[in-house]
């Protein structure tokens, strides 16, 4: 169950670090003309591993499937404690980024929809900084791992009820390929 | 004196209209008879019949207006006027479509038999007629069908392509006469566009004027684009971007087309606000899971000076009306609650005890009220006063969010949420909260947030 809640946040975020190095790429200036909308990033190809069979062992893919759904940790409603769900968890993922120390990653805080925008984006701040918090004091270098928020912005689960929104109240580990 | 209001008209030039007509028409008087009180009261006033006919030309041109000929600007003109005090619920206007055409000459001296007949108890009348240089001059008069008398009169001289501007102004002149507030339909909006699933939403930046008319898309949808607020003088828009991956705030310049970081610290930053005068910058930044509130000069440059310093989310932060106060949100408590503070930062008070959370709280422009948001699971729109009394409820739905105010502090706009799909669009309500309107828009929006009326 958890796993399929979780697969989409992870394209997710491979089209999202995708599109901005591609932005950043670009000119900075915003266009100021009405510019067709671009295709949904949906449809943006999201470059998995060329391995045949498997991923290729220290990649994203392989940290995702070793995992199996710990990738993830889940927050109670306005709350961003690290539990000890959690801190299992977490210990996992430790342990894979102590067998790849030249991996960094990102750790993307969310919010469950019932929120105030604004609010949620710090909030998902600061749930992603508490999973962070707990990888550096499993030995985990501060100088790997980063944050971002998307607040309310991003949910896995698309329904308006409480199983949907334990869901969307996550920090989830991506690694960066 | 109620010509008096014309030489603001910065970029139009004022075209006093009884320089222009050879007018048979006596000066304005200044009656008793003017309905005055503010439009939050309990008084319905929707049964004030006015009667919007199209304004006449003197002769029928071809124009650059999207409208066409200044006879059909002259029927459109009367249109947007119509819609302009139609959709905010205060007044029972009769477009031109339903009403006989007045001729030229009696803009400015009406038939009032033929209104009264008809119902009518007050009567807008006025003009289009081509000026040199392509532009196009429009007059504006407002009759007391009753007393046979003029209350007020406008004129503006405009380019083709701000024609429905003359139509807000002339809104704005009958809105104000009748109802004794300021005016606020010359005005535009910023907001955030959104199309796409829920999961994978875009979200671009987008502005329009007040009624929706002048629709233009500011960014491309790349990045997320989230809480845009106009500067007071419309040249610029503040909003959060993840232009670069991580949400941050930026200041977008509307005429050069370029945008700057506020701040160049790597941290999110969130929930930016202009002070009423323009000049500073208010942002919320977080560190290490906290987040706080910022001030920086809205000039570029300067050193940020934090005013807020607790454990926990400080955010948003909207300025009283003089800028000397700033009330904004903090779950220091253990939950989102509105608080007021000094604008250095001193003074730091809660306010809201009401129960349930309490956030987005903005000041109005008039200073007598403050717009937040009240979960009590659901979201709804709420206002108070500025020392946390008087909670009244002006929306109850599954989720409405994100109040801002109109020019004037009369109306609120806000977001409302569908539970299930997610899709959101842009309402307004006004202060006694019977008369909520959904605010046209191409797509899904989100974050409405108003400019000042335009000079």
């Amino acid at each position: 169950m958890i796993r399929s809640a979780l697969k989409p946040a992870l394209q997710a975020t491979t089209l999202l670090v995708a599109s901005s190095l591609a932005l950043a790429a670009c000119s900075k200036k915003a266009p100021a003309e009405l510019p067709p909308p671009p295709a949904p990033t949906t449809t943006t190809e999201a470059p998995p591993p060329a391995t045949p069979q498997g991923p290729a062992p220290g990649s994203q893919a392989d940290f995702a499937q070793q995992m199996m759904g710990k990738d993830t940790i889940y927050f109670d409603t306005d709350k961003f404690n690290v539990d000890a769900d959690d801190q299992a968890a977490l210990a996992q993922q430790a342990q894979w980024l102590a067998k790849y120390p030249a991996k960094k990653a990102t750790i993307e805080g969310h919010a469950d929809e019932r929120g105030t925008r604004e609010y949620n984006l710090a909030l998902g701040e600061r749930r992603a900084n508490a999973a962070k918090n707990y990888l550096v004091s499993l030995g985990v270098d501060a100088g790997r791992l980063t944050t971002v928020s998307y607040g309310k912005e991003r949910p896995v689960a698309l329904g308006s009820d409480e199983a949907s929104w334990a869901k969307n109240r996550r920090a989830v580990t991506v690694t960066i390929d | 004196m109620k010509t008096a209001a014309l030489p603001l008209i910065a970029l139009i030039l004022a075209a006093p209209l009884a320089a222009q007509t050879a007018s048979p028409a006596a000066p304005a008087a200044q009656p008793e008879g003017g309905l005055t009180g503010s439009v939050s009261d309990e008084t319905p006033w929707q049964d004030l019949g006015i009667a919007i006919p199209t304004f006449p030309t003197n002769a029928d041109v071809p124009t650059q207006a999207s409208a066409g000929s200044t006879a059909a600007l002259g029927k459109a003109l009367a249109q947007v006027i119509t819609a302009d005090l139609k959709n905010n619920g205060l007044f029972k206007p009769t477009g031109p479509d339903a009403l006989p055409q007045p001729s030229f000459g009696q803009v400015v001296a009406p038939d009032f038999g033929i209104w009264s007949g008809r119902g009518a108890e007050m009567l807008v009348h006025g003009y289009v007629r081509a000026a040199p240089g392509g532009n196009l001059t429009i007059g504006c008069y407002l009759y007391d069908v009753a007393l046979r008398q003029q209350l007020v009169k406008g004129g503006w001289e405009v380019q083709p392509a701000e024609w429905r501007r003359a139509a807000h102004k002339c809104a704005d002149l009958v809105y104000s006469r009748l109802s004794g507030e300021s005016p606020f339909f010359d005005s535009k909006i910023a907001y955030i566009a959104e199309t796409g699933p829920k999961d994978h939403r875009m979200k671009r930046l987008a502005i329009m004027d007040s009624d929706g008319a002048n629709h233009r898309y500011i960014t491309t949808g790349q990045s997320i684009a989230l809480t845009p607020r106009y500067s007071p003088d419309y040249g610029s828009i503040l909003y959060l971007s993840y232009f670069n991956g991580s949400p941050r705030i930026y200041v977008y310049d509307l005429d050069k087309g370029t945008q700057r970081l506020i701040t160049q610290s790597k941290n999110p930053t969130f929930a930016p606000r202009w002070s009423p005068d323009g000049k500073w910058i208010l942002y919320s930044m977080a560190a290490a899971g906290n987040t706080d509130i910022y001030r920086i000069p809205a000039s570029g440059g300067g050193t940020p000076q934090r005013l807020t310093n607790t454990p926990g989310i400080n955010i948003g932060g909207s300025y009283s009306p003089d800028g000397s106060k700033i009330v904004f949100e903090s779950d220091r408590s253990g939950s989102q609650q509105v608080y007021v503070m000094d604008a250095d930062g001193s003074n730091q008070k809660r306010i809201t005890f009401f129960g349930g959370r309490a956030a987005t709280p903005e000041w109005s422009p008039r200073g007598d009220q403050i717009a937040f948001t009240h979960i009590v699971g659901d979201l709804r729109i709420a206002v108070m006063s500025p020392s946390g009394g008087n909670l009244r409820y002006l929306t109850n739905s599954w989720q409405d969010e994100a109040p801002t105010w109109s020019p004037n502090g009369r109306i609120v706009q806000f977001f409302r949420t569908a539970k299930g799909s997610g899709q959101a669009s842009i309402w307004q309500v006004d202060l006694t909260g019977r008369n909520e309107r959904k605010l046209p828009t191409p797509v899904d929006a989100s974050d409405p947030a108003w400019g000042p009326v335009r000079p």
